[in-house]
Formats: C-alpha cells, structure tokens, sequence
C-alpha cells in the first residue's frame, strides 16, 4: 500500500511543522523548567498556570488569540512582516507556532520532572573537584536531564501531530501550505467519497503518534535506569 | 598542613559551633549522627556557608566573616569523599576519575595510573558506576578526589554503607593514601575502631559543639570523655613498637613508655609503630604481682584519678609510667582495694581483649 504524492505531502508538510514546533519551543521550555523547578519568586503559581494553559483551554481559542495577535493587519503583526520579514498568518510557520504553544505544557511538564529529579548533591560534588558553575551545569546537569529534555520534544512533537483547533483558526486549512494530517483528515469527510482516502490517513496518524509514545517511554526507562545505583 | 577551624551556624533548629585545629596526618572528627560532624566537612568544603567565624587552611582563609571571604567550593581546592559516593552516573570510572583534571589545570595519565594501582580499579576503567560494588564505588570516589589534587581531603563516613570485609579494605587503601600519599585527611566517623586505627588528631564532637580535641592518645584517655564514647567502647590509647614476633604462639611483643605488652595476630613488622586501643572493661587491677594466671600483660602503675561511680562500677585513671591507662572495677573492689589516688597498683590486661579491631598503624 504505497502512498499517493497527495499523502507523501501532508505527512511531509506534518513532519515539518512538528519538527520546527518541537525545536522551536525547547529553549523556553527548558527555561521554564528549569525557572520553575529551582526557583521561588513571587507570582510562580501565576506562570505556572499560565504555561498550562493551553492544556485546557479549547485550542480555538489559542488560535484566535494568535489570529488577532499575529494576523497581517493586526499591529504586532505588521510589525513582524515589515520590519522581520516573519509572518505567520496563513503560513506553514503559524502552523509550527500554535503547535508550538499547544505543546510546551507537555514539554515543560516532561523537562521540569527531569530537571527536579537530578541530584543536586551530584552537582556538588562537581564542585568540590573543582568545577565551576557553567561547567557543572554543562558536565553534570545538562547530561542528566536529557534524557527528559528529548522527551519533552517528543511530547511537543507528537501533540504537534495531532494538533487540530489552534491551527485551522489561526491559520487555516492551506493544502501544501498549512494542511497537516488532522486538517486533511476532516477536509477528506468532508466532501462524498473521502472515507477511504480519510482511514488511510487515519492509520497513518495512528501509528505515528503510537511510535512516538513507544519512543518515549524508551527514553523514560533508559532514564531511569541511568538515575538508580549511581 | 594546617588547618583551623572556629565556626557557628544555625541549622534550623540545630546550632553548630565548633572550634578546633588540625595539623597534617588523619583528623578524626568522630562523635554519634547528629554532632554535626558532616556540617564541618561541608563547611570546610564551601557546600555549607557558616554564619560566623572562620576557617583557613594554611593561613590562607577559605572563609573569613569579618573579612568577608568565602571562597566558592570549586576553588577551594578541597577534595570531598561523600558517604554514598556521588560518582557521576553518565560517566564512565575513567571519566569520573578525570573530571577534576581539567580544572586542575592538568592533563597527563601519570598520575591516573598512579593512582589507579594504588587503589586497585585497573580493572574497572571502562565501567559505569552503577556496575560498581558499595566498596569499588568508594574506591573511585577517592581516586577522582585526589586526582583534582586537593591540598586537604575530607572523606564522611566512606564505610558507612559498607560490610565489614569492604570496611577493612577501605580502610587499608586510606591507610596508604596517609602514609605513602602524605595527603592531609579529615576523617568523619562514628565507628571508635576506624578513628583510632586512623588518625593522628581526634575532634569528639556533640550536639553541634566540640567537646574535645588534641592528639589521639590523650584525648581518649581524658576521664571526662568516656561516658560519651560509650561504656562498652571507652578506653585509653597506647603508642607501641613492635619488638618481636611469637610465630610459634601467635603473640608480638610490643614495647612502650610503660613497658611491654603481648597482642595477638599483630599484622606488623617489627619495628613498626602501632596504636592499641585498651578499653576500660579489659583491664582488672591487683595490689600485687599475681602469679600463676594467665593473664600476659601485668604493668606496674600508680592510681592517678577515680572517676564518677555509675551503677556498680567506677572507671580508674592509671598512670604507667607516663601512659594513662582506663581501668574499669566495680565499686565493691574499688572499696576492698582502698583504691585512690598515688595508690601503686599493678593493671593485667587479657592479651586475647586485644583484637585486630584495637590496633592500627601509628
């Protein structure tokens, strides 16, 4: 059962925007990892809840949001377009931004876990042989929160997949351009004859996201098993 | 090497004030969990920042209130053995080992190999922590604190989550890191065998307050120690040579200030230096030389202190020409002996009382 052109060009498209949303949100969801689990300061619970947001708020509502924030005619985004040459509306880049949004619960969920469980008497005993700062963060704490750094950008990525509501408001539902897996899936049951065309995409969709969950939990218990008897 | 110490901190509810000065060779800070014994090493170390006071090493501050100098941990240049290890789990042993060097500013396997057949982990470069013993964990953890070539090592109860084999053989390798690496130790244990086979200074701490400190010897025979230390425990240290091998039976001869004492299974040359822990409950006292017993050890001596009574002994103070010796008798004897001091006795000591746990390299 080879794929049609048609299908190679939303899974690419898919691939794309999951990719660049995954990427594009892990330094600031490592630094609010990070702010997160080291951190007190006054008004956490606030960013807390705020970073969580988009995990129950209905997605329409994020990319109406982003739409009026971003579009072309709206200040900020006339000022990306004239003076960055960045625009999101209606590009494939918005796409990769409300997943993006959509998914840094999952990734600072994931990275703030890994992050709370290194042992920081490990990074004292760096310390103590003679490491600075930086470098105790480079040699000791960055290498140890990996493993749930990578998972978060799994998470990212798969939620990206999957990602349906923010998207088609923000951005709408572009072929070529913004039309991911879920967006050709619902515009296939929407017009007489789709369902065929729709279940093949539906499998697609279904062993992705269930080889990325695989992966991760691999990652999950390759990490675990590094943090036990060290 | 000299190292002073004079710090207080609260802890929570735990107030830490400690004085002491150690200078070379193994500092014991012994004393039970709780006396606050980590706090020092982490405060020596820069992991703990005290509230006031001071501590240099060398006349150099590592941490100075009034001056107000502290030195960050990582330029301190003070190796740390932690209890469980620590090793770094993403690192193999060899990367482990290594990882102080590069901010020691040295590279060079010389030392590595050194260092590597003096603790015996050849064998086990290539592995990763988590496929380590308690022991060879603890091996590693030494070799890697060394390697960062400290100028004072401090090493928190590394035997504490060992068994008694891997014990003994810890204890043998920071044996020869003191006599052939020469590497000041402050050494934290509540075990009174390692303090006394190890060190050379003694700081009995308690309830975050240095109760006593001073050369191994005399601060384990002052009177006003021993309840601490524990009834079963308390005794006197002695400094001997050993003069002469008995294979035949077993015995070494080992002479000191106060004469002459056998010991069995002695596992030294002779000529060698030992320490001998003699506690109180092995040594009886007797107004004449005994014949016919079978005790080895008969020392002429004079009563110098009778301590407190507690229930139905009382702990005597002896001098043997010099040494101080703790004798532990019941009230009932003390009585019928007219025990006080000035009064000459003679202390037997059973030679089989001195097991291997009581002798340690001087």
């Amino acid at each position: 059962m080879p794929l049609t052109p048609a299908e190679l060009e939303i899974l690419g498209l898919s691939f794309k925007v999951a990719l660049a949303s995954a990427l594009a949100s892990l330094p600031l969801a490592l630094g609010l990892a990070f702010l997160l689990a080291r951190f007190e300061f006054p008004g956490k619970m606030l960013l807390d809840g705020l970073v969580h947001l988009p995990l129950v708020l209905p997605p329409v509502v994020i990319g109406y949001l982003l739409l009026v924030a971003l579009g072309r005619n709206a200040p900020l985004g006339a000022f990306l377009a004239d003076h960055l040459g960045v625009v999101f509306a209606f590009r494939w880049t918005g796409a990769a931004l409300a997943s993006a949004l959509m998914g840094l619960p999952l990734a600072v969920r994931a990275m703030r876990q890994a992050v709370e469980s290194v042992d920081r008497r490990l990074e004292a005993a760096a310390a103590t042989l003679g490491a600075p700062p930086l470098a105790v963060f480079a040699s000791v704490t960055l290498p140890l929160v990996m493993p749930g750094v990578l998972n978060g950008m799994l998470l990212a990525f798969a939620r990206s997949l999957g990602e349906f509501g923010a998207t088609i408001t923000f951005v709408s539902n572009i072929p070529g351009e913004t039309q991911t897996l879920p967006l050709a899936i619902y515009s296939l049951t929407q017009v007489p004859g789709g369902d065929a065309p729709a279940m093949r995409l539906c499998v697609l969709a279904i062993l992705l996201s269930l080889a990325a969950l695989i992966v991760s939990e691999l990652l999950l218990r390759r990490a675990r098993r590094r943090a036990q008897g060290a | 090497m000299k190292l002073e110490v004079s710090i207080g901190a609260q802890l929570g509810d735990f107030a830490l004030d400690a004085q002491f000065a150690a200078e070379g060779g193994v500092t014991a800070l012994f004393g039970r969990s709780g006396s606050g014994k980590t706090s020092v090493l982490n405060a020596i170390a820069g992991l703990l920042r005290p509230s006031r006071g001071r501590i240099a090493l060398d006349g150099e501050p590592l941490y100075d209130a009034q001056a107000r100098v502290d030195l960050p941990a990582h330029r301190r240049r003070v190796g740390y053995v932690f209890q469980e290890g620590r090793l770094l789990p993403h690192l193999s042993v060899r990367q482990n080992l290594l990882y102080g060097r590069r901010f020691a500013g040295r590279s060079g396997e010389g030392e590595l190999e050194r260092l590597v057949s003096l603790l015996g982990l050849g064998a086990l470069l290539e592995r990763r922590p988590q496929d380590l013993s308690g022991g060879e964990k603890q091996r590693v953890a030494i070799g890697r604190a060394l390697l960062a070539e400290p100028r004072l090592l401090l090493m928190d109860e590394p035997l504490a989550a060992l068994d008694a084999p891997r014990k003994s053989e810890i204890l043998y390798y920071v044996e020869r890191l003191r006599d052939e690496l020469g590497v000041p130790i402050v050494y934290v244990s509540h075990a009174l065998d390692e303090v006394v086979r190890l060190a050379d200074t003694l700081v009995v701490m308690s309830e975050g307050r240095v109760l006593e400190s001073g050369a191994v010897g005399e601060t384990m025979s002052r009177m006003e120690l021993r309840p601490f230390l524990g009834r079963f425990e308390g005794g006197a240290v002695i400094e001997a040579r050993v003069a002469e091998h008995d294979l035949e039976m077993g015995l070494a001869r080992l002479e000191f200030a106060g004469g002459t004492l056998y010991a069995p299974d002695v596992d030294a040359l002779v000529g060698e230096r030992l320490r001998v822990r003699i506690r109180a409950r092995d040594v009886s006292l007797a107004l004449a030389p005994p014949e016919s017993i079978s005790m080895l050890n008969v020392l002429a001596g004079k009563v110098a202190a009778l301590g407190e009574p507690s229930g139905a002994s009382v702990d005597v103070q002896l001098d043997v020409a010099g040494t101080a010796l703790i004798a532990r008798v019941t009230r009932k004897s003390a009585a019928a002996l007219r025990l006080a001091p000035g009064l000459p006795v003679y202390a037997l000591i059973k030679s089989v009382a001195i097991d291997r746990h009581s002798v340690g390299w001087a």
